[in-house]
């Protein structure tokens, strides 16, 4: 690691304060910024820690009956804290390994965006609506490619909202070795509609797969999507899984949400 | 009743009272008064020619104390081979420096270019970042076949190409072979690879270099497998530093795999730097850095094909391999695919003629030196495989196949050159059917598919050569170190004993299965005895732990040495009883004197031995301490049978490993419990093998799987829960235990069950899959269902 300075801030005006100098950093869980600089390929002037803002932890219900999580939440306290929306839950409780979940927050996986994280299908497929210190941004507006988002610099996410669908499930297909989402799909059933969303395969991060959501949409039944598949091109090709594996993963991974959904 | 005590008891490990209580002292644990830390500025850059290396920057940062390049080492030995291969015609093998620092050129990721001494870590990093150079990259040599092409870069200059050697063996048998093989009624050919694989010890590679001006006598504490070994290599080949005035250290080392045998350049590094500096200097490794410069296993690339006639004897073998070498021989890596791997290749079986080819090759990538079976799981993954596609081609039970050419009487001499003194493959093949349940596996298979999956048996057997090894076979074969092994009884004045061996435990439990031994022999209790190891100004010169050799060959050398302590001490007890010498029993911690009820304890024995009031001063010399070398006379040859049955996802390609038997001959046993965990973690390395490890690069040799994002290790969730057996037992013939050794097994024997149960059940899907490369992993399992 190289040199830095680090606060910790016990209130979010504190925090967006201290986040003011450009080499400044927000620090949630650390679980992917602790290695990051620990490898030195990043260099914060100053961590700012958001451990200590209480204000933007914890669950709750708004008037609308969204589930509101704050952005320092940890993934451990979702899994244990959301009854209502039992597909989040058990996303959150299947993320990384315990030391992981009891440290990493969803503001930092959302800020994160990494094209095989979890958080961003829940996000997307819910039709979440991200909040920070500034505003509010629909998911559908938020995520912008791997590892971009429409966070400016210094944004701090400090809520999460979330629809609760009438069904939903996300089946995650492990790469072997990280077991983040080789390929991830969240289906969610509103009154109005299905949405889907896919994370780990598409060489522009999560997306939302329309054709499944309109087929779903009029038949919410594994047999729907049955003959639907996304194309190869511009999936992630790597040492896990060729562009086609991860297409075809796409179209298995969307039925078996849909039959565990129920 | 099983015995609690002594040989055959299920004794507790001691060593684990500190290692899960934190109070292990590893060598990262060491830190000595005005200790600085190198930080070494590693290549990343797979091969180029060093233009220029500017430190100057570097040297005038904070906290820098020196900073080393490859001129500094220029009058210092390179890194030895300890192994000379002698190729088809009779020259030996091509043999490139390795220089402890980058000279001229760099010719793998990870290899060293620079190295930053400062007083913290962090400090010789930064410092290490500031250090400018020039190379001028030349195009990669990663892919084996292709760097044998005549216009392919050379990793070498001074050699005349990227082959070490082209090995054949046994030459003369090669027409024979060729002849047996063209007059087959049946001949079965396979191409496969044997994946490459980084050995990831839970510690990585740590060490400590010291110097004392005043005594010129210098420490290296390091994570060795075989501080003796280090001793010999470093000071005498690199440094020129004589014995006498050289100390290596391994204490505590958190698991080996083989990776940890080898000398390494960041070991002769610290030690040459603390004699420069006067101070000690130390190296923690990364992971990161144990991923680019820990040697890595496997990484063969064979042709094999099995000739039968038409009743289905095996009649000939024959194969071709390419051996990847990466771009410097490290310590024994010559042997590897060679006279550890062509000399298995009989394999449990009759085959009269068999002939192997190998190629070894540099490229520009990481050393491959021996990892956990070293040659062996390259031998049985592809015999075990090219029989079970021959049982499939031929439409027998590969069950059958296999008995119908076992070898059943022994002694028996194979045609490549080595004698198994004793097995019985039959038995250990019927355990194998009851443990494994063969019996009940068409109904599991039927469960399986009425919940949509595919359901495979896989079986094999292997054979492996171990208790290394006899020091004039291995001198004739290229060895250049003898490989006996040394053990000093100490008893003290009072009965306890302290054992120092040559041996070094790094996982395998010594401290609690050699006191077993003594304890039985003695009579005496196993508390009264501890191993000591792991310390050259302790232990005598002893070759090491590796190649499942320490009980059969160090055990045998503490038997051996044991035997002379008890024949001093009966002759303490023949003066002390007033009897004759060969009236005395040694029984239960008691001397005896036969047929009467006269008898002196253990304890009074050995007082007398240090307290000589009453004793024979004229016909002994006082004290009780003896040591003992032992040179085995042959290998030994464990052997058995492996089942696994798996589940194959037919929508993902997913495997997930439901069953898993192991049916083990290990001759003798000193302690099951130990021998059945050193079963179960060689059956996880050889599952990791089958199903995820993949060590990968990319063209330009950048190591792709360089972290444990893309290295994937096997977890505890990857396995199933084992059933083990080891009670078929055919005593070693030739050593004074009767045991064979029993670490490498696990990973030796079950790569191939598992590739052979997922084709067994590809196949019940209809998918006429006649092969896939390790790792099965989903991606590849899929592909290969679409054909
Ligand atoms: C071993 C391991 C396994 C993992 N497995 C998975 C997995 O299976 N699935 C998965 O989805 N993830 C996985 N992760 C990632 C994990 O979920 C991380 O917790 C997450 O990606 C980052 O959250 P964090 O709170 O730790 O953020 P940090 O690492 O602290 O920060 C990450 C980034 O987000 C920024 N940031 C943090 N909090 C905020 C905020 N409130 N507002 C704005 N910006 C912020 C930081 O400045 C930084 O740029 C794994 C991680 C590890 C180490």
């Amino acid at each position: 690691m190289y040199a830095f300075d680090f606060v910790r801030p016990k209130s979010l005006n504190e925090a967006v304060e201290a986040l003011q100098p450009e080499e400044a950093m927000a620090l949630g869980g650390g679980q992917t910024l602790i290695p990051t600089l620990k490898q030195r390929l990043a260099s914060p002037s100053k961590l700012v820690s958001l451990k200590g803002v209480e204000e933007i932890r914890g669950i709750c219900r708004d008037d609308q009956g969204r589930v509101c999580i704050g952005g320092g939440t940890t993934h451990a306290e979702v899994a244990a804290g959301v009854p209502e929306y039992p597909a989040l839950a058990a996303l959150a409780a299947n993320i990384g390994d315990p030391a992981v979940r009891n440290r990493g927050t969803i503001g930092g996986s959302l800020a994160n965006n990494d094209p095989s994280a979890c958080y961003p299908a829940a996000a997307l497929a819910s039709g979440a609506t991200i909040v920070t210190n500034t505003r509010e941004i629909a998911a559908d507006d938020y995520f912008e490619g791997m590892f971009m988002t429409a966070l400016e610099e210094g944004e701090i996410i400090t809520e999460v909202r979330f629809p609760v669908p009438q069904a939903a499930n996300y089946q995650k297909f492990e790469q072997p070795a990280s077991r983040f989402a080789l390929v991830g799909v969240f289906v969610a059933k509103f009154e109005d509609g299905v949405r889907v969303a896919v994370t780990g395969a598409s060489e522009e991060g999560v997306f939302r797969w329309t054709e499944a959501e309109e087929a779903l949409s009029s038949n919410f039944s594994p047999d729907a999507v049955q003959g639907l598949s996304v194309p190869a091109e511009g999936m992630i090709g790597d040492l896990h899984g060729s562009p086609e594996y991860r297409a075809h993963l796409v179209g298995v991974m969307t039925r078996r949400a849909v039959a565990a959904a129920g | 009743m099983p015995k609690d005590h002594g040989i055959g008891a299920a004794s507790k490990r001691r060593e684990d009272v500190r290692f899960l209580t934190g109070t292990g002292n590893y060598t990262d644990d060491i830190n000595l008064p005005r200790q600085l830390y190198v930080h070494f500025l590693r290549s990343d850059i797979a091969h180029g020619e060093i233009r220029h290396i500017d430190t100057s920057t570097a040297e005038g940062m904070p906290g820098v104390k020196r900073v080393f390049t490859g001129k500094d080492f220029e009058g210092v030995g390179g890194l030895p081979c300890g192994w000379q291969v002698t190729d088809r015609h009779g020259a030996p093998m091509q043999e490139p420096a390795h220089p402890v620092i980058a000279q001229g050129k760099v010719r793998h990721v990870g290899e060293i270019l620079a190295a930053v001494v400062a007083d913290s870590r962090e400090r010789a990093r930064d410092a290490a970042e500031a250090i400018e150079f020039d190379i001028a990259e030349l195009p990669a040599v990663v892919d084996m076949k292709a760097a044998l092409a005549s216009d392919a870069p050379k990793v070498h200059e001074d050699l005349t190409s990227n082959l070490c050697y082209d090995w054949g063996f046994v030459e003369d048998n090669r027409d024979k072979v060729d002849e047996a093989i063209r007059t087959a009624a049946h001949v079965t050919t396979l191409e496969l690879v044997n994946n490459r694989l980084v050995a990831n010890p839970m510690e990585p590679r740590v060490a400590v270099g010291d110097y004392h001006r005043a005594t010129d006598e210098s420490t290296l504490y390091t994570t060795s497998q075989n501080p003796h070994v280090i001793r010999l290599l470093m000071g005498a080949f690199v440094l020129g530093i004589p014995e006498h005035k050289l100390r290596v250290v391994a204490p505590d080392v958190g698991g080996g795999f083989g990776s940890k045998i080898f000398h390494y350049a960041e070991e002769a590094f610290v030690t040459f730097a603390a004699r420069q500096l006067g101070r000690p200097v130390k190296w923690t490794s990364t992971r990161s850095e144990a991923f680019m410069s820990d040697a890595h296993g496997r990484d063969h690339v064979t042709k094999i094909e099995l000739a039968l006639d038409a009743d289905h004897n095996f009649t000939a073998i024959r194969t071709e391999t390419h051996a990847n070498m990466g771009a410097y021989l490290s310590t024994f890596a010559p042997s590897v695919p060679t006279w550890l791997h062509g000399t298995l290749m009989a394999g449990n079986y009759r085959t009269p003629a068999i002939y192997v080819n190998v190629k070894a090759v540099f490229t520009n990538t990481v050393p491959v030196d021996a990892y956990r079976g070293a040659g062996r799981p390259e031998a049985t993954y592809q015999l075990e495989r090219v029989i079970d596609k021959a049982a499939r081609e031929l439409g027998v039970d590969p069950v059958e196949l296999r008995r119908k050419n076992f070898v059943t009487e022994f002694p028996y001499a194979t045609p490549v050159a080595v004698e198994y003194d004793t097995g019985d493959y039959n038995a250990t093949m019927d355990k194998l059917a009851e443990i494994a349940d063969f019996a009940g596996f068409e109904a599991r298979r039927k469960e399986s598919e009425a919940r949509g999956k595919l359901r495979g048996l896989g079986v094999n057997c292997y054979i492996e050569a171990c208790g290394i090894a006899p020091s004039n076979l291995v001198g004739q074969l290229g060895a250049r170190a003898g490989l006996y092994d040394a053990a000093t009884v100490r008893v003290n004045a009072t009965g306890s004993i302290s054992v120092m061996v040559g041996a070094h435990s790094h996982g395998q439990g010594h401290e609690t299965s050699f006191p077993q031994v003594i304890a039985e022999m003695l009579g005496i209790d196993e508390s009264q005895v501890d191993i000591v190891h792991g310390d050259t100004s302790k232990i005598p010169f002893g070759m090491g732990t590796y190649g499942s050799r320490s009980i059969a060959v160090c055990g045998s050398a503490m038997v051996r040495a044991t035997e002379k302590v008890i024949a001093k001490a009966k002759k303490i007890a023949a003066h002390l009883l007033e009897a004759s010498e060969a009236d005395i029993e040694l029984k239960d911690g008691q001397f005896t004197v036969a047929g009467t009820d006269k008898s002196v304890a253990w304890g009074d024995v050995t007082l007398a031995a240090y307290v000589p009031h009453n004793y024979p001063l004229e016909d002994i010399e006082p004290g009780l301490e003896e040591t003992a070398f032992y040179d085995p006379a042959n290998f030994t040859f464990p052997a058995g049978a492996y089942a696994c049955e798996v589940e194959v996802d037919p929508e993902t390609g997913k495997v997930t490993i439901e069953r898993f038997a192991a049916a083990d001959d290990f001759g003798n046993v000193i302690n099951p419990m130990i021998v059945d965990g050193q079963v179960h973690g060689g059956l996880a390395q050889g599952i990791g093998q089958a199903l995820l490890e993949n060590c990968a690069y990319d063209a330009n040799g950048q190591l792709v799987s360089a972290s444990y994002m893309d290295y994937a290790m096997p977890r505890a969730d990857d396995v199933p829960f084992y059933a083990v057996d080891h009670s078929c037992q055919t005593p070693c013939t030739h050593n004074p235990l009767g045991v064979k050794g029993c670490g490498e097994a696990g990973a030796i024997g079950s790569p191939p069950s598992v590739v052979n149960a997922v084709i067994d059940a590809l196949h019940s899907g209809g998918h006429k899959v006649a092969h896939i490369d390790m790792p099965l992993t989903p991606s590849r399992v899929w592909a290969a269902m679409q054909g």
